[in-house]
């Protein structure tokens, strides 16, 4: 899209920046100083696990450094070390050569690294000047606090970056998208010359991360060093001048960007895996799943879910699409019973759900797999047998009267693994102690051994490993084509654009619409942004063709 | 992503601009109005309606506004009890349907009014309780300044909560707090003959029941609420024991602490009702105001504030930051502990010049009310104190001038007034998002 276009405006733009009078930006001289920093033998053990392992990085100055892993690998516990959170096992932390030794967050804020954690480390309910403030607040005499100088630092950066982030709203307020920013203000204010993006774009539809991939190759250019941590592999390749690739703890090696998708994604997982999957064009046959004018209200009063209609047929998957936290949650739970405020209908085989009981809705044939594994969808200290039965253990063959048959859930629990290849050390492991694609396949085939009528899957390979992810997806298909209407929750786009035979987006607990597979990629993200399929088309389609006077136009708006 | 569309933006197309008008929209047409507010107020109104007004009492209610030593001397106020009843509630069912009004135009109703529908209410109780006693006239003056002086304690004990919520901690040793400085402002100033010592040693005791509280919710993670639970118990055995023991066995020498000074402004205590309230306090009553503006200013305008504020709502974007949540924690806690316990000597020091058993009498709980209806607000706290203060002493000047209602209802007054506070009548109040859970890092 239009990535080319903003990098060339950045660079036009940084070129203007040593001409900014020194007044504006006290520190300009320090804006040149850059960092080197340096990784040596770090290792960070929690028990008997072994998160980092001897891991050794260099991160050069102004350089896009990107840690590749799946998740699970140990990128976070790593760049933990680095900001002081966690002390490490062993090992060292050089800065420009020199070691150093960081006791909390605040020497490595002060070493000059910043950090954009996964979930953002900001106050719901203060200011986005008092966010900012917060750790290294500007003052008066006597402690009081100077948030005006505060401002004036946000509105400096907001200026130079084209934030343009209010400091005086709160931060709940705000999109995600603005909040990160508000995050990354957080950092440069304190100086931030290494800068960790801790999966940054987890939570951003399409648009906002190419917007934010901008604005990392905007502050590389001035200078920044960035340690960019994802596992999304077109991400990686797009912004990345270096790619360190890390697995189960260890590096397995560097790569640069050019390097190919497929071969990313086998360092990644460590064998070669096929990251498309074949599947037959669905058979759509009659719809037995309808719902209509489903509204959830949320005990805080929002409609979290407003007014949905949608309806599925047997044989067919329909992928719901959305950035996380649009009503994507509340759904799931409405049809299965477990949102208390409900209105509206959900028809399953021309029977309605709504109002209905969990052990109703599930005897009715609905399969749920719900988003967040350990704690919905399994019970961690059972054994893995008595998981692979929690919702039939009270029905034959499982018991008997008020007895239960354990050889039976033994039986049961061994042909089902091996069905879905989970690997366990037995039928008696407890379910806690699986890795996560594992525990996914346990819920699954749980969910997946009865007959159903209806199956929902709720983020069906989060945290799940590459390889499991196909195995995981291959089982979801073939749901379908046994004729169950199949329906798929994901914040994934590229899940979604896979397994989906139609795509409804979800923005704001409203349907945008409906649209069919194969929509490209920048349209569905408009929509996850809340325009509607129409809108996003056509926005889409300006957005390719040359747009000279916009630019242009953008260019003079920038008053630097 | 949609703020930046708002403005120009480098290398960005202009396509996006309809979306932030859409979201603000949905933002605000997406938390509805509830019924809560206009329904309790109807409700309230029609009892108004009915019992103060249409069955109000047919006596003069007279409300003296001066006492004899004020410069000048205001008139008494006094309301025919029948029609004022009526007036004022039929005032309070208009602004109900206003709420009610409001509700079906989707709108939420303003702060003030729940607040002047209080106040109303209030008037109305007043004129309808006096209206119908045997001696239907009382100093209104008197009944504000008791208020007040009865407020102290709880003023000081909902300020400790203030401080211990705000940095994410759940105080429900108030109640020990207060009662363990009491014990031990009188046992100190007892011994060693000045009252002032007393002061400071309350602060400490109080401090110290805290840092029992912070040390085994912070560093230990023991339930909170049960750490507050044994703390007041213990306490009010501990004072218990050593009240029996100890005070008992030589009042002389352990509990005869002496009155601290009522301290005379003089000219400004003259101005009538406002003089004796501000200006003719003990030490402890000033301390009081200067506590409350104090603890509003440390926390909202200061670095320091700040950064307890961020603790309590969001301890690990406070640990990122470089702040050391639990130190600043157990400081805080001790601090409210402190506040506290100059609290608990208001009973021994200025109210009665002895000790008993437990002579804070559950004002530590409604203290912690008080903070809740306050909305963990300092200054919010010290008027929700007042109310408490003010439901109380009405309860005891309305049973001296003889009214009608039994004496128990009346007694239970200032716990009604508690629940129905608490309940929400204020609106829904939002607690620091952190409090009561203890933080552990990693």
């Amino acid at each position: 899209m239009g990535a080319s276009v903003s990098a060339r405006t950045a660079g036009t733009r940084l070129v203007l920046q040593p001409h900014i009078p020194s007044g504006l930006f006290p520190d300009a001289t320090r804006l040149v100083r850059v960092l080197k920093l340096e990784l040596k033998g770090i290792t960070k053990r929690f028990g008997s696990l072994l998160a980092n392992d001897h891991i050794d990085v260099v991160v050069e100055p102004g350089q896009i450094h990107c840690l590749l892993g799946e998740n699970g690998a140990g990128k976070s516990t790593l760049m933990n070390v680095l900001y002081g959170l966690h002390e490490p096992t062993d090992g060292e932390i050089l800065i420009d050569d020199k070691p150093v030794n960081f006791r909390g967050p605040g020497d490595a804020m002060a070493a000059g690294i910043g950090m954009v954690h996964q979930h953002f480390m900001l106050v719901p309910v203060f200011t986005v000047a008092e966010n900012v403030a917060l750790g290294a607040e500007s003052t008066k005499t006597g402690g009081f606090l100077n948030l005006e100088d505060t401002r004036r630092k946000i509105q400096e950066i907001s200026d130079r970056y084209g934030f343009d982030v209010d400091p005086d709203v709160l931060v709940e307020d705000l999109p995600v998208g603005v909040q990160q920013r508000v995050e990354i203000i957080k950092a440069l204010v304190r100086d931030a010359k290494v800068l960790i993006l801790d999966e940054p774009t987890a939570v951003l539809t399409p648009q906002e991360t190419d917007e934010l991939l901008d604005i990392m190759r905007q502050l590389k250019s001035s200078g920044t060093s960035i340690v960019f941590i994802s596992h999304k592999l077109r991400e990686v390749k797009a912004v990345s001048d270096i790619i360190t690739v890390i697995r189960r703890g260890k590096v397995v090696g560097s790569a640069d960007p050019g390097t190919s998708t497929t071969e990313l994604a086998s360092m990644m997982v460590g064998r070669a895996v096929s990251l498309t999957l074949d599947k037959a064009p669905a058979q759509p046959q009659e719809t037995t799943f309808e719902v209509k004018d489903l509204t959830v209200i949320a005990p805080n009063g929002h409609h979290i879910v407003d007014g949905i209609s949608f309806s599925i047929a047997r044989g067919e998957i329909l992928a719901v699409a959305g950035v996380q936290g649009n009503g994507q949650t509340e759904l799931t739970e409405a049809i299965l019973g477990l949102q208390e405020r409900v209105s509206g209908s959900i028809l399953l085989d021309g029977k309605e759900l709504r109002g209905r009981s969990v052990k109703e809705v599930l005897h009715a044939g609905v399969g749920f797999v719900p988003e967040d594994r350990k704690v919905d969808g399994l019970v961690g200290t059972f054994s893995v047998a008595e998981n692979l039965v929690l919702d039939l253990y009270d029905k034959p063959p499982f018991a008997k009267g008020i007895s239960m048959s354990p050889a039976k859930i033994v039986e049961n629990a061994k042909s089902r693994i091996g069905e879905f290849d989970v690997r366990t050390p037995s039928a008696a492991a407890a379910a806690g102690t699986l890795s996560g694609g594992n525990q996914q396949k346990v819920v699954m085939a749980r969910e997946l051994s009865r007959p159903l009528r209806l199956f929902i899957a709720s983020q069906p390979t989060r945290g799940v490993d590459v390889g499991s992810i196909e195995f995981l997806h291959r089982r979801i298909v073939a749901e379908r084509d046994n004729g169950t209407p199949v329906m798929i929750i994901s914040t994934e786009l590229d899940e979604v654009m896979e397994l989906a035979d139609r795509i409804a987006v979800l923005y704001k607990g409203k349907l945008v619409g409906i649209v069919p597979a194969g929509t490209g990629r920048d349209v569905l993200g408009l929509m996850m942004a809340g325009l509607s399929p129409d809108e996003a088309a056509h926005t889409d389609q300006l957005h390719h063709s040359p747009e000279p006077t916009s630019t242009s136009r953008a260019e003079g708006g920038d008053h630097d | 992503m949609s703020t930046t569309a708002t403005s120009p933006q480098p290398g960005k197309p202009q396509a996006r601009t309809p979306r932030p008008a859409e979201e603000g929209r949905q933002a605000t047409s997406a938390k509805p109005v509830t019924w809560k507010t206009p329904v309790l107020l109807a409700a309230l109104g029609v009892v108004a309606f009915i019992f103060f007004g249409l069955m109000g009492p047919n006596q003069t209610a007279r409300f003296g506004l001066s006492s004899s030593g004020d410069f000048f001397q205001l008139p008494a106020l006094a309301v025919p009890g029948f029609l004022g009843g009526i007036v004022l509630s039929v005032l309070m069912l208009g602004l109900a349907g206003y709420a009610v009004y409001l509700k079906l135009k989707d709108q939420a109703a303003p702060r003030w009014l729940p607040v002047t529908f209080i106040v109303l209410f209030v008037a109305a109780f007043l004129i309808w309780v006096v209206g119908g006693a045997r001696t239907p006239s009382i100093s209104l003056a008197g009944l504000i300044a008791g208020s007040v002086t009865l407020a102290v304690p709880l003023v000081f004990g909902s300020l400790s909560g203030v401080l211990c919520e705000r940095v994410g901690v759940v105080n429900i040793a108030i109640e020990g707090q207060l009662l363990g400085g009491a014990f031990t402002a009188a046992m100190v100033a007892s011994m060693t003959r000045n009252p002032f010592i007393g002061l400071l040693a309350a602060a400490v005791a109080g401090a110290v029941v805290s840092m029992v509280l912070a040390l085994f919710s912070i560093k230990y993670l023991v339930n909170q609420i049960i750490v507050g639970v044994v703390l007041n118990v213990l306490v009010s055995g501990l004072t218990g024991f050593l009240f029996s023991t100890v005070m008992q066995a030589d009042k002389a020498t352990f509990n005869s602490p002496g009155r601290l000074p009522i301290i005379d402004i003089p000219v400004l205590s003259s101005i009538p009702v406002i003089g004796p309230i501000l200006f003719k306090q003990s030490v402890v009553g000033y301390l009081m105001y200067i506590a409350v503006i104090v603890v509003w200013i440390g926390l909202f305008k200061t670095k320091w504030g700040l950064r307890v504020r961020a603790v309590g709502e969001h301890p690990q974007a406070a640990d990122t930051m470089g702040i050391k949540v639990n130190a600043t924690r157990f400081w805080n806690v001790t601090l409210g502990g402190a506040i506290a316990g100059i609290g608990g000597s208001f009973f021994t020091l200025v109210a009665i010049d002895s000790f008993t058993k437990e002579i804070s009498g559950g004002r530590g709980f409604i203290a912690l009310a008080a903070l809740i209806f306050g909305r963990w607000n300092p200054i919010g706290a010290f008027f929700a104190a007042l109310l408490f203060g003010f439901a109380d002493n009405l309860q005891s000047i309305v049973t001296i001038i003889g009214t009608p209602v039994p004496s128990q209802f009346m007694a239970m007054l200032p716990y009604l007034v508690t629940v129905l506070a608490v309940a929400g009548l204020v609106g829904r109040s939002r607690p620091p998002a952190a409090s009561g859970i203890p933080y552990v890092k990693g």
